[in-house]
């Protein structure tokens, strides 16, 4: 069993020890056993858990009655149509967009923003919120920061928008806020998800106590995880055991980097510039509360009050077929795994996506592209 | 990418800091930070942004998963996004295949 473990070498590593593996992996296996039925799904919310878990094949010493599934933990990949067609209206009038590398090849209703940019729109790819403000200070032209990414990430979009940016820099947000969707997903009927484990570096930002209204309404247990394989797999025991003994709450198995109450100072940030609204997310359903928007305060760096964007233009066009047939939603809902979907691997490729999630290297499908999901046993 | 970056801070200036993340030295922005950094501590930056300040006694075991993970191959996804973050570019798309 550990040899997956062991495989990548570096044995001194505390979250390396194949010992420890091994005792949380039989763990696992029979606090698994004592729920008394199968299957038990518990879902995460996370690109880099993905990746990690697939990365280091810890599928491979899962209980077979125990389903660890990835669920819309990808913000590239649940950015709406209409949020990318925006940018693109905007890029093909001539604004400059500026936004983080994965979004170039999310698909809007005909084409990407690397379409535009390949038609002669301008398009860059930033790494932060600030390279896009230097990018305005370095230029007369209208910048439109594409701001994609969860709470943690919308953490420094909020801090460039305090940070007295140029009157030229606009940011069009599609940051979505992840506590919302948990509860879509927690309702959805063919889920049947039994609990949360957290991510931990998010939960860094937010801290774990985010989560105690879930857990009150849904009486579904939240564990706080790290990313270490071990990391994974103790988040895992805890959470098993929690659903064995019916006592939902949250725990943190990530304490050397979350605390309850999270970093203050940077949640400050986040809601002194942008509030919560509804709308959807791509393939999961509307998410109410699940999107974060600019307050009207800041309506001078806002693009959809500076512009009027106007993206129907845009939809004379039918999508295609192929796009049709994703069935990333439902992937990301956590009903059907990439396996199921005809196109994964064969019409849809991480150099020729048709969904978002095999654009990003936090999606299901392209992480399951590299590292091969779940291994034949 | 939610797993963002360890590096030790050299020298802050107002704002921002200098900072060397496994040997690549720049600049991080401390608005959002927990408590206020120096030289010679332990930041987690995630797009640019200095999130946390990590405790002296805990350094050692963040460092590790990054450890491993730079020594993996080009072509790895995992070290291409925790190289991403540390050298701040991104190729297009994100692409490594």
């Amino acid at each position: 069993m550990p040899e997956v473990l062991l495989a990548a070498g570096a044995s001194e590593l505390r979250f390396r020890d194949p010992a420890k593996a091994r005792a949380l992996s039989a763990a696992l296996g029979r606090v698994t056993a004592e729920i008394g039925r199968a299957p038990v799904s518990v879902m995460h919310v996370c690109g880099s858990h993905e990746q990690s878990i697939a990365k280091f094949g810890l599928r491979a010493v899962l209980p077979r009655d125990l389903n660890v599934i990835m669920g819309p933990g990808c913000p590239v990949c649940v950015t709406d149509v209409p949020e990318v067609d925006e940018a693109i209206v905007l890029a093909q009038d001539g604004v400059r967009i500026a936004t983080y590398g994965d979004m170039l090849k999310v698909p809007g209703t005909v084409g990407s923003l690397a379409d535009a940019q390949a038609a002669g729109a301008k398009v860059d790819v930033v790494y932060s919120a600030a390279q896009a403000v230097e990018l305005a200070r370095d230029t007369t032209e209208a910048v439109v920061f594409f701001a994609s990414g969860f709470e943690t990430t919308a953490v420094a979009t909020a801090a460039v928008v305090l940070a007295d940016p140029p009157a030229n820099f606009s940011v069009l947000s599609a940051h979505k806020y992840i506590p919302p969707v948990m509860e879509i997903v927690a309702e959805m009927p063919g889920t049947k998800v039994e609990g949360f484990l957290a991510a931990g570096h998010a939960a860094t930002i937010t801290g774990s106590a985010i989560f105690e209204r879930f857990v009150e309404r849904h009486k579904i247990p939240v564990v706080v995880a790290g990313f270490e394989p071990l990391d994974i797999l103790s988040g895992l025991v805890k959470l098993v055991e929690l659903v064995r003994d019916k006592t939902p709450r949250v725990e943190n198995m990530f304490p050397r980097c979350v605390t309850p109450e999270g970093n203050r100072n940077a949640q400050a940030h986040l809601w002194r510039v942008f509030r919560t609204v509804g709308g959807n997310w791509r393939g999961i359903a509307h998410v109410p509360n699940g999107n974060l928007r600019l307050r009207d305060e800041f309506a001078g760096v806002d693009a959809r009050k500076k512009y009027r964007i106007d993206v129907r233009r845009l939809w004379t066009r039918a999508p295609s077929a192929l796009t049709q047939t994703c069935i990333c939603g439902t992937i990301m809902a956590g009903i059907a795994s990439p396996h199921d979907c005809p196109l994964f691997g064969k019409a849809c490729l991480p150099d020729a996506p048709v969904g978002a999630c095999m654009v990003s290297s936090e999606g299901t499908c392209k992480i399951w592209y590299q590292y091969g999901g779940h291994p034949n046993l | 990418m939610c797993l963002g970056v360890p590096g030790r801070v050299i020298e802050v200036h107002g704002a921002t800091a200098t900072v060397d993340f496994f040997g690549v030295r720049r600049e991080t922005r401390l608005d959002v930070v927990d408590e206020p950094v120096g030289p010679g501590d332990y930041i987690l930056n995630h797009v640019g942004f200095a999130i946390r300040k990590i405790p002296a006694h805990e350094i050692q075991e963040t460092l590790a998963l990054y450890e491993l993970l730079l020594k993996e191959a080009e072509g790895d996804m995992m070290a291409a996004d925790v190289r991403g973050e540390i050298t701040a570019s991104r190729d297009q798309g994100g692409e490594d295949a």
